[in-house]
């Protein structure tokens, strides 16, 4: 049996997270899929493209509109009812966990939907995991280069090897029960506001 | 640490969630052996969802937000109940310069006054009408809102059909004076500061104002799933008697600049504490210079400002009957009734001694002057709390009282 594809509109301001729930979606074989970053204008896409199923990020604050728009079924001209229905708790928690939220046109199969958003799910939860790992790398090569500039401040003014300046910082981060990084800003701080020429 | 009680609350980014952060930072939470932790959202469509799926147990809520929950009006809603309501008043009606000027050439001043300033967007209405122009576009931050409410009724009132004569959208609360300046909307009802930041920026008028349309109306409240409610009596009982001793706090003009501080800090508003300041004080720069200090604007304790009053929940009831959510009937009625609790709110608050009112619902809009009314012995004042056209709503009669109700839907 030939089904209609589903049209799928992914609502999302995050442009990265965009496209890669919309790549997840067309490897999963949907070939309708729209991707939407600003909602300005959205009731007119929305009448253009009549979407089966709408999946959005859930810190997009215009949630409320579009709830109500949905309900207003003369401008979406079929009226859409929340996907996630009480019978799968576990969805609800995982979707909202990941924070997404998706609505689907009334009377829609379940099962056709569900991949759909354990789709976006996954996606959502390996985007936070990139975005976390990319700040952790961020952070990690702003540490080292203010280890770098304390390195320099103490092999300056105390004479020492840059291997001696690093035991030092290292030494009295464990004294202090502190971060090597957390040291070593201290004393560029500390070098900054003693005077120009000393950093 | 240790404390008894723990309890996970949601919010909005909004000044009448000032009850609620100050029970958790003014430390009146803790001395009532509760854990608060507050999260702060960005849609009232999050505060649902994570209510109904236990992330949260109790929120800010707009007040008819609950009622349209238990009535089956929201996806994924839980059953929900308000033992406890988080202030009266604080909404204005801004309009933009261009409509503020057609409303003046129709007799419009800035008095506030929602009969003349009403009658006057009644006269541009009409006189757009005549040259085919498009309805003016007013936004409000919810279907289930009190703004939504008032903006209907002083419409209504006025003489304007909310429903065919103008169009109302949905625009989230920091994205209004926006959309205003843009000229996506042509006005909006919402609460501040996101009225004034329309006035400061040059770009509208503040019409009228929620405690002018009706005086001591009710507005944000605490809304708690009914099943936590039910397992953790004496963890909310404590909560409501911290919120309590933090609305008085509020309420304290002595401690404004603490309060506008507080809520001005980037975890809750994160804007300047200037701009909290017409909120604290009622006191209004109404565009073009004009500015005018409001009886009551806002009000997070006084006037029994807490108590869930049953005829408030009634009047949110009776609007959406009138505007076509819902069909009037009397299991609906009794949904609506049996959502506000003030027995919870009494038996929380009795050991504290303090002025409870005798009833637990209360003809709307039949005291002209302040009254003094309550029980053991203490005093509460209530009222003057007009309806601006005269209107008064007796919770006892509400068959009658939607047989008035003027450009009402008809329900399918």
């Amino acid at each position: 049996m030939v089904r209609k594809p589903l049209a799928v509109l992914v609502i999302d301001e995050n442009r990265i997270r965009a496209s890669i729930i919309e790549a997840g979606l067309r490897e999963a074989g949907h070939e309708q899929v729209t991707v939407v970053h600003d909602v300005t204008g959205i009731a007119r896409r929305i009448a253009e493209i009549e979407p089966d199923v709408i999946v959005i990020d859930l810190e997009n604050p215009n949630r409320d509109m579009l709830e109500n728009m949905f309900q207003l079924s003369r401008v979406v001209k079929r009226p859409i009812a929340m996907f996630v229905d009480r019978s799968d708790q576990a969805s609800i928690e995982a979707a909202v966990d990941a924070g997404v939220s998706a609505y689907v046109v009334d009377g829609l199969r379940q099962e056709r939907v569900k991949p759909i958003l354990d789709m976006a799910v996954s996606r959502f939860n390996a985007f936070s995991r990139m975005s976390r790992e990319l700040e952790e790398a961020r952070n990690e090569l702003e540490n080292r280069k203010v280890i770098d500039r304390a390195k320099g401040i103490l092999m300056k003014s105390r004479g020492l090897s840059e291997d001696a300046a690093y035991t030092l910082l290292r030494k009295t981060a464990m004294n202090q029960n502190r971060k090597i990084s957390d040291i070593a800003q201290s004393l560029v701080t500390a070098a900054d506001l003693l005077g120009p020429g000393e950093s | 640490m240790g404390f008894e009680h723990q309890i996970n609350a949601g919010f909005m980014p909004l000044f009448d969630s000032a009850v609620l952060v100050t029970a958790k930072e003014m430390g009146f939470a803790a001395r009532e052996d509760v854990d608060l932790t507050l999260n702060r959202e960005t849609s009232w469509a999050n505060i649902r969802d994570r209510i109904a799926i236990g992330h949260f147990d109790l929120a800010h809520m707009l007040g008819p937000m609950p009622i349209a929950c238990n009535l089956g009006l929201s996806p994924l809603a839980s059953d929900t109940i308000v033992p406890f309501a988080l202030g009266l008043g604080g909404n204005c009606v801004t309009v933009s310069n261009e409509v503020w000027a057609g409303m003046a050439t129709h007799g419009a001043q800035p008095d506030l006054d929602p009969a003349r300033t009403g009658k006057a967007l009644g006269g541009l209405i009409r006189e757009r009408v005549k040259s085919g122009r498009d309805p003016l576009r007013f936004a409000v931050v919810h279907p289930h809102s009190g703004h939504n409410y008032e903006l209907r009724y002083w419409l209504a009132a006025c003489g304007i059909d909310p429903s065919r004569d103008i169009e109302i959208v949905i625009v989230p609360p920091p994205f209004m004076a926006d959309a205003l300046a843009a000229g996506r909307i042509d006005g909006y009802c919402v609460g501040e500061p996101w009225n004034s930041a329309s006035v400061v920026a040059g770009t509208g008028h503040i019409a009228t104002v929620k405690a002018r349309i009706w005086r001591n109306s009710p507005e944000k409240v605490l809304g708690v799933r009914r099943a936590w409610a039910e397992k953790q009596p004496e963890a909310l009982a404590a909560l409501l008697r911290a919120l309590h001793h933090a609305a008085r706090w509020c309420q304290d003009p002595a401690n404004r600049g603490d309060l506008a501080a507080l809520m001005a800090q980037p975890a809750f508003l994160g804007l300047s504490p200037e701009l909290q300041m017409p909120v604290l004080t009622g006191r209004l720069a109404l565009g073009g210079g004009a500015e005018l200090t409001v009886d009551d604007f806002f009000l997070p304790f006084d006037k029994a400002a807490s108590f869930p009053w049953k005829s408030h929940a009634l009047w949110f009831y009776t609007q959406m009957v009138r505007w076509g959510d819902i069909a009037h009937t009397l299991e609906n009625a009794e949904i609506a009734r049996n959502c506000y609790r003030p027995d919870l709110y009494r038996a929380a608050l009795k050991p504290l001694g303090v002025a409870l009112p005798g009833a637990n619902a209360k003809v709307e809009g039949a005291l002209t002057t302040a009254t003094p009314v309550g029980s053991a012995g203490a005093s509460l004042i209530l009222g003057p709390d007009g309806f601006f056209d005269g209107g008064i709503f007796d919770p006892d009669r509400i068959d009658e009282y939607l047989a008035t109700q003027k450009f009402a839907v008809a329900h399918a």
